[in-house]
């Protein structure tokens, strides 16, 4: 066997110049003795508590201020479950965000055609009455419901409730169907409860961590790479299936290089190595599950042989690892993932997963999946929200059920005007979500762009999205503004308390004031009666036993749970939210909505000659495609690159570092091009980049232009028919050495 | 005392928060580090290893760069961290240039600039800001001479290499393997 090595210095030292400067902080003597601490000493008035926004996780910390008043850094709150006094470091750039002069500074409207990025400076008047004098027509002429808003942050609660008071009962997140909502959908039909955000994965008392696909360490989901990193100490074994050798398949006692999209035939032969050599907890099936002796039929021929023809993997290798996790159990967690939306019978697949963890008995049990539990923050008084006449809804009729989000795609094709459709979207209140880089297949998406009345696009940065808006209004960062308070679920409730730190930057107003400002002007003021945001979270923080004095104060608030139940107790009775009260092995909701109740496994599209599927993830350092102008981040990655197997590369001649266009199976080729990474980490048939590059507005002075976008190039989507997902990794790449004619001409 | 660092390459995810904290902590300008992350690969797919390792100044025992600093701006601190007065260097780029593992840079301001072990935070009783932000918690940071302190500790129950042992610097870095 020969030998590749392959050494990588993820941040490079730069050269700097010669001049001579006096400048120096002279010499440190008397070093104290006394134990070193993590965190800073006790009270200190230079500090401001927040949650971080730079990525879902919210994890809370503390703003500090340097000797001029001027944000400094961001560290954890030692007291906060989602950081454990730790941040990421995505939350530890947070202030390359706030001092980002491409920043979004005074609201913008629209002078030339869409696109063309031509605008003029209004003030906040202007623009807000502009916004609703436009909402008033569209909603006199097609009804309030016509309107939607898109959103993924914590912005999304006042625009949600300006929007809700507006007579509209579709908010989208593209978290859901273009993320996570096969896992929720499959979770809430096997165990009648969601995963939710953060994860209930008890992955600190973990024995065995199963990750399909899932990178986490490249995901840097604070708290689980955390917990992860504790387990390993702890001596966990870690089983990773991936076609790519990621971090966590490096740290794994166990590789599963599968071939790509055939995971579900794996998760099947698990099952049944699980159930025909009895490893099954059997005490836990009998007592909480529905529907096993279905199961153990179905699953009776997809032996560890019958997988292997698929997925490439020994029998061995599949019977050993099976074994592992039975010896686990149940401290044992099949991870449900986070991004699932692969290949369009993503539910199926998160049902497998989640059949396997119910076999193994981890739900509701230590090293398992814990029952997580929720502050309810009460909601400030306000006149009941009128009954939209239309939802989303009614454009699917008969379809998608079982979401019980809105799907942000299915927004989308609703805007594009059918005849089979009364209801077609008539404008979009964007905030926070870059939806040509979020939502696939960008194409279609400035398609319903070109049919909507009004867009108005919220954000801190000018992004591809804002390029197409007809007003464009300035946030603030978080780092300059109060929000909602932070109440996510974990092991004990928790709220945290984002406020600013300094005032806003430029002309930039927080979310909560431009939406009350907003209601105002349409009428709507009685939705948001509070007279200041501090009046209103002081009125909600004292209903919890609280005040904005003492949040202020400690950042983080943690309660004692309302009963031991973090896992289920032995003996318990335990009735599921299902349709027949158990964990449902075989799922008689999809059975009413006419699909498969036991997960099958259907073989997908393969890479024609020539071609490479498409596959994609994360960087630690980067969120989505709103990092990549972050000054502190983009230091430590200004591009993605493309991840090629060497026997490929040796095929096509290409060397490491060179650029090349990437093309998929529709003709279309990258904007820019992107770098070559030769590396034996990534399997022969398949190429990997990270999601979020090869930004195309110049207004990004750092981040255009570098590294190519992998949502340019999924234009083929795998729509999942029970829940409307976008499965986004049947696209198939080739590699090309310039670009495109009219590319090259421009 | 002697000062040291020990960083579990099992735990290390490679994420860069140890570049973006110290960073942030000590104001080192944009497109410059302190510390860094490795990557290395081993092997033919399936067959792989890989190593994640955050690097910095080894603040070696046998400093070359303290040794061939013409100015004495280079020295050594209580607890043997190797620091460079800034007022004392005259930018010449010796130690960089003796310096092993790349570990220095010049500052746009005109002098040699490197890790300090955040001598100013230990003066407080606090960690450097690289062991206090990692996620992972795979740096243990103390005093060699005290046998209970966190690097002692851990250096006592695991496998550990230094780098480029062979330059004979006594480097003060630890992986634990």
């Amino acid at each position: 066997m020969t030998s590749r090595r392959d050494f990588i210095r993820i941040s490079g030292l730069g050269v700097g110049g010669l001049a001579v400067s006096a400048t120096g902080y002279g010499l440190y003597r008397d070093l104290a003795k006394s134990p070193l601490k993590g965190s800073e000493l006790s009270v200190d008035t230079t500090r401001t508590p927040t949650y971080c926004e730079i990525c879902f996780w919210k994890c809370a910390g503390w703003v500090y201020k340097n000797e001029e008043g001027k944000i400094w850094k961001i560290i954890g709150n030692d007291e906060d479950q989602h950081s454990n006094g730790r941040f990421c470091p995505r939350g530890t750039g947070g202030p390359g965000m706030y001092f980002d002069e491409d920043r979004l500074k005074t609201p913008l409207i629209r002078t030339e055609a869409r696109g063309k990025q031509v605008f003029r400076e209004a003030s906040w008047d202007e623009a807000l009455d502009f916004i609703a004098e436009k909402m008033k027509g569209i909603a006199e002429e097609h009804g309030p419901e016509c309107t939607a808003l898109l959103t993924h942050g914590s912005g999304g609660k006042y625009f949600g409730d300006l929007i809700k008071a507006f007579g509209s009962g579709s908010i989208a997140a593209p978290s859901y169907a273009q993320c996570r909502g096969p896992r929720e959908v499959a979770y809430y039909t096997t165990f009648g409860e969601g995963v939710g955000s953060p994860e209930r994965t008890d992955i600190r008392d973990t024995k065995c961590l199963v990750l399909i696909g899932s990178h986490l360490g490249e995901n840097m989901h604070n708290g689980q790479v955390q917990e992860m990193s504790d387990a390993i100490d702890k001596g966990a074994v870690i089983i990773t299936v991936d076609p790519r050798f990621s971090i966590a398949a490096s740290k794994s006692k166990y590789w599963l290089p599968i071939k790509p999209a055939t995971d579900l035939a794996l998760l099947l032969a698990w099952i049944h190595v699980i159930i025909e050599e009895e490893w099954y907890d059997k005490e836990y099936v009998a007592k909480y599950t529905f529907g096993f002796e279905q199961l153990k039929d179905h699953v009776k021929q997809m032996t560890p042989e019958w997988a292997y023809g698929i997925t490439t993997l020994a029998p061995d290798l599949i019977r050993k690892s099976a074994k592992e996790m039975a010896n686990a159990a149940p401290a044992v967690i099949i991870h449900p993932g986070r991004h699932v939306t692969w290949y369009g019978d993503d539910t199926q697949r998160s049902r497998a997963m989640a059949i396997l963890n119910a076999l193994l008995g981890s739900w509701g049990r230590r090293g398992g999946f814990y029952n997580p539990e929720t502050v309810a923050v009460p909601s400030w008084p306000h006149p009941p929200f009128p009954e939209p006449k239309r939802t989303w809804r009614d454009a699917f009729p008969g379809q998608y059920n079982l979401a019980y989000e809105t799907i942000a795609s299915g927004i989308c094709d609703a805007t594009i005007p059918a005849l089979s459709r009364a209801c077609n979207f008539k404008a979009w209140i964007v905030n926070g979500t870059n939806l040509l880089k979020t939502i696939p297949n960008s194409k279609k998406v400035l398609e319903a762009i070109h049919e909507l009345e009004l867009l108005v696009v919220i954000d801190t940065m000018p992004m591809e999205i804002t390029g197409w808006a007809d007003v464009v209004l300035p946030e603030c960062t978080y780092l300059e503004r109060y929000d909602t308070i932070r109440d996510s679920p974990h092991r004990k409730p928790a709220i945290a308390l984002r406020m600013p730190a300094t005032e806003p930057l430029y002309n930039t107003k927080p979310a909560y004031w431009i939406a009350k400002e907003l209601a105002n002007k349409m009428g709507l003021g009685e939705y948001f009666s509070w007279n200041t945001i501090e009046e209103m979270l002081d009125w909600q923080l004292k209903q919890l036993g609280s005040s904005l004095e003492e949040m202020q104060r400690i950042g983080v608030k943690t309660f004692e749970r309302s009963y031991d139940d973090l896992y289920f107790q032995p003996e318990q009775e335990m009735e599921f939210d299902t349709n027949t009260g158990k964990i449902e092995l075989y799922s008689t909701a999809l059975a009413a909505e006419g699909f498969d109740p036991l997960p099958k496994y259907t073989p997908h599209e393969e890479p024609p000659q020539g071609f490479y599927r498409l596959n994609y993830g994360r960087a630690p350092m980067h969120t989505f495609s709103r990092t990549a102008n972050n000054a502190l981040l983009k230091d430590l990655m200004e591009e993605n690159a493309a991840w090629i197997n060497p026997k490929v590369a040796g095929e096509w001649g290409i060397k490491n570092g060179q650029y090349i266009w990437l093309e998929n199976q529709d003709g279309v080729r990258s904007s820019f091009p992107i770098k070559a990474r030769v590396t034996e980490r990534i399997r022969w048939d398949s190429v990997f980049m990270v999601h979020g590059f090869g930004h195309t507005n110049k207004k990004l002075s750092r981040a255009y232009g570098k590294g190519a976008s992998d949502s340019e190039l999924i234009t083929k989507v795998l729509t999942d028919p029970i829940m409307g997902g976008t499965g986004m990794r049947g696209n198939f790449v080739t590699f090309k050495f310039e670009p495109k004619e009219e590319e090259a001409a421009s | 005392m002697r000062y040291a660092m020990a960083i579990d390459t099992r735990k290390c995810v490679g994420c860069s928060d140890c570049v973006v904290a110290c960073q942030t902590e000590n104001n080192v300008p944009i497109g410059y580090c302190r510390d860094w992350v490795v990557e290395v690969t081993d092997g033919t797919y399936p067959q792989l290893e890989l190593e994640n390792r955050s690097e910095r100044c080894n603040h070696c025992a046998n400093s070359p760069c303290v040794r061939c600093c013409p100015t004495g701006a280079s020295h050594y601190a209580d607890g043997g961290i190797v620091l460079v007065a800034h007022n004392k260097c005259i930018g010449c780029g010796a130690c960089i240039t003796s310096c092993p593992y790349d570990a220095r840079y010049s500052h746009p301001d005109g002098y040699v600039d490197k890790c300090t072990f955040c001598i100013h935070r230990i003066k407080k009783g606090l960690e450097p800001a690289c062991v206090a932000a990692c996620p992972t918690k795979c740096m243990y940071f103390g005093d060699l001479d005290d046998p209970k302190s966190p690097v002692s500790e851990v250096l006592k129950v695991r496998k550990y290499k230094t780098l480029i042992p062979e330059a004979g610097t006594d480097p003060q870095l630890y992986f634990l393997i």
